[in-house]
Order: structure tokens, then sequence, then C-alpha cells
């Protein structure tokens, strides 16, 4: 359990405008999976400020280290990188402490999973997975290789740009997220009917990770960074108003 | 232009698509990988309560289960306590319960099971209180932002509930109850679609 000092607070409102409706005609495995009926808003009980919380003694020493975690007899082929962020929320304050887990293709845009079934191959150094904790500052890093674009049934023609999914949790389980990290330059990104679910110009804009020399390796690895902004929550205490009038 | 609020925008949602299971349960995608993967365990075995099983499916529009579906489970201990330092209590909480799960499904019939315990009441907002839950977080290719649903117990008093109260219409607040079945199991079938569609939230 991690000690946390801030006060007892509710999320702001979480503004739909910014993320994709749950019905997207383009991306068609979402007309099914679509609910039709209106969203019930409720607000913040114990139930959704409270959420699950992850210590170091979770996970292992190279989780975070995608080019070793899964090696067999070697590193994993690609384009070695970097991706390194915070975890913010909506006041711009880090938040510190939280899990946040990665899951990818390898560089020829192949999954290691049994449902995957694309013709480029499997890289037996490279399982695809990596998770880490946000330090005091709310910052993370993984290394691995940039992932491959690959092609996905929708369309005759649809390909994904290349990707990252990003887990990642925050402190309440209102706060619960998972997205999408893309690479700066990709042209696939404008014609992905799954990018673009996401309504709003600026907030594709936000999945965008921009190439970070800085933070690169010389002789090594290139860097992206990648922030990722959870909801943020009041400064009013919650306990006013949930035990008051 | 008036002065800029300097608040930052919440990151937007993509779906987790059909391979969550390689980040967030790998042993599921066909591989191992981590000496431990998480939310194997709800309740831990020193939790204190009922020990129950809960069975389900999630199903489309179409009628057919959703078999590459993930669910997140978020509830309170036997005596109503989370553990996360946001409860009062939380320092009552049994060693080894922490409340959260993962459910896969059975990738060939889309079938979930997970096994915890029976969660007690929890305080609601304004001196109320809210009747035992379970609050689920659903995740699938398909799905744009996960999907914040609640389940409840058929064999609970659910009347004074806050929360189901918000649900106009009576016959959909029977979508959150979780069914007991003659064996004990209870059967929580989620509806994404359709004329059963389960309730959604918006926390
Ligand atoms: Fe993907």
């Amino acid at each position: 359990m991690i000690a946390d000092t801030r006060p007892l607070a509710e999320f702001y409102q979480r503004d739909r405008t910014l993320h994709p409706p749950a019905f997207a005609q383009n991306y068609k495995t979402s007309v099914p999976r679509s609910p039709k009926q209106a969203l019930i808003s409720m607000e913040n009980t114990i139930s959704e400020i409270t959420g699950p919380r992850f210590g170091h003694t979770d996970l292992g020493p190279l989780d975070h280290d995608l080019l070793k975690n899964f090696a067999k007899d070697g590193d994993p082929v690609g384009e070695r990188i970097i991706v390194h962020g915070r975890v913010l929320d909506e006041n711009g304050r880090p938040v510190p402490n939280t899990l946040v887990e990665i899951w990818q293709a390898n560089a020829g845009g192949r999954y290691r999973h049994k449902k995957d079934m694309y013709l480029a191959p499997i890289d037996p150094n490279f399982g695809g997975c990596g998770r880490t904790m946000t330090d005091e500052n709310g910052y993370y890093f993984f290394r691995t290789v940039k992932p491959g674009a690959y092609p996905w049934r929708n369309w005759v023609n649809n390909w994904r740009p290349a990707h990252i999914h990003v887990s990642v949790f925050g402190t309440a389980f209102a706060q619960r997220l998972i997205t999408q990290m893309y690479f700066e330059g990709d042209p696939l990104i404008a014609k992905c009917p799954i990018v673009n679910t996401v309504p709003d110009a600026d907030a594709i804009d936000r999945l965008i990770a921009p190439l970070d020399m800085n933070a690169s390796i010389p002789l090594d690895s290139l860097a992206y960074k990648f922030d990722i902004v959870l909801r943020g929550r009041r400064s009013t205490l919650f306990e006013n108003r949930l035990e008051g009038n | 232009m008036p002065q800029s609020l300097d608040y930052l925008k919440e990151t937007a949602s993509q779906t987790a698509g059909p391979y969550v299971h390689i980040g967030l349960a790998p042993g599921a995608a066909g591989f191992q990988i981590f000496d431990q993967e998480l939310g194997q365990e709800i309740a831990g075995p020193n939790a204190a309560g009922e020990r129950i099983t809960i069975k389900g499916r999630v199903i489309d529009g179409t009628g057919a289960p959703v078999k590459d579906v993930l669910l997140e489970t978020w509830q309170a201990n036997a005596a109503g306590v989370y553990a996360h330092a946001e409860d009062p209590r939380h320092a009552q909480v049994e060693d080894g319960f922490r409340g959260w799960g993962r459910v896969i499904t059975n990738f060939e019939t889309g079938d979930f099971t997970f096994d915890t315990i029976k969660p007690g009441s929890v305080r609601g907002r304004n001196g109320s209180t809210q009747a035992p839950h379970i609050s689920i977080w659903i995740v699938a290719r398909g799905i744009n932002v996960g999907l914040n649903t609640r389940m409840y117990f058929d064999d609970e008093d659910n009347s004074a509930d806050p929360v189901i109260k918000l649900i106009e219409q009576q016959h959909r607040r029977e979508t959150l109850l979780a069914k007991r079945q003659s064996d004990g199991t209870y059967l929580f079938e989620i509806y994404l679609q359709g004329d059963k569609e389960t309730v959604f939230f918006d926390v």
C-alpha cells in the first residue's frame, strides 16, 4: 500500500467530446459492440475515488525493458527506442507510483498472440509487453523496438500506423485509461479508422509522440516522449459533501 | 480573449484491441514472461466473508459472445472497506486482500468465471448506503472507451441503493443484478447492445 496524503476529492467530469464515441461507423467492430442507450451519469462515490494500487514488489527488474525481458539468444530485431514521459493529471500534477503497462507488435508488425495470424514472423527474442511504475515525479520509461505497421480486417486495405498500446491506472478506478501512442511523422496515422474515432484533432495530436533527440542515447537508441494525462480532481474535500447536505 | 485556464486535457481513449491480453494477461496470449501476472487473485486467502463464484459472458448486439473481452473488477471486502488509502478504514483490510481482479474469457466460448468474496455495503454520498456491489470496467476490440458498470446481487436488498435509483426505467435496473443459481454460483451476463442492454455509467 502506498500512502497518499492528498485530500479526499472527487474527479472532474470526463470530457466526452475528447474521447471517441462508442459507435464509430468506420471502425466496424464498434458497430455491434457499442451501447445504444445513454450512459447514466453518476457523481463519484468511494467506489470510484479508490482503486488498485501497486508496488515494486509486483514487478520484476526487467519488466520495463522489452529489449531484454523476453530475450532468449540476443536482442530483438528492429529500431531500438526509448519511450518515456510523465503521467500527469488535468491539474498538471504528476501522478507518482502508478502502474503503466504497454504492449505492441514486433518490428515486423506481428504480435506474439495465439490469435494473430499475420504473415510477418514472430521474433524469438521479443515478447512485446512491459510494465513499470512512475517515480515520485510521475516519470516512466521503457526500452523497446519500434513496432511495425500491420494490416487489419476492416476495409480491405486498412493498415494500423505503428503504435504502442498503453494502460494506466492513476490513483482511482475513475481514472482508468487505455490508449495508444503513435509516432511523429507516420503517414498512416491520418488514414487510420481507429485513430479517427477520436473526434477532436488536437486530441489526436496529443496521441502522437515526438522524436526526442535529447533523450536518445548516442550510438544506441532513439527516443520518443509520450506524456499521459489522467482525469484531475477537485481541490475541495470530498468528505464535506459526502457526509454533508 | 480572457485568460487561459491552465488545465491539461485528458488523453483520449483508444480501443484496447484484440491483443489486450499480451499487455495485461500474457499467459492468456500464450506466453510466460513475468514472474507474476497481476489481478489473478481478487480476495486472497485471508479475507473474511462468503466465498463466491461469478460466471457470465459479455454479449454483443448480434447476440454473440464477445470472446476477446477483458474485465477489471474492483470491490470492498466483506466489511465494506476498500484496500486503498482513501478509505478511512483501509488499515482493517485483511492481509492479501486487494479487491481488484482481471477477468478474461475462454477464447472459444466467451465464458468467464471469477472467484472472490461477497463485498459488504459501503457508504454512499450524503449519508446514504450503497448495496454490496462490484465495480466493473470492460475493454475489448471495438470498445473505444472502457465501459463502466456495476454488478449487484439479486439476493441482497438493493432497494435503497442511490446509484441504482439513478436509473429511471425499472426494468433496466435488473441488468445490474447477478442472479444466484441453484448451484450457489452467480450468473452475470453483460449485454453491450439491444433489448437487454446493460446499464453503463459515466462515473
Ligand atoms: Fe495494436
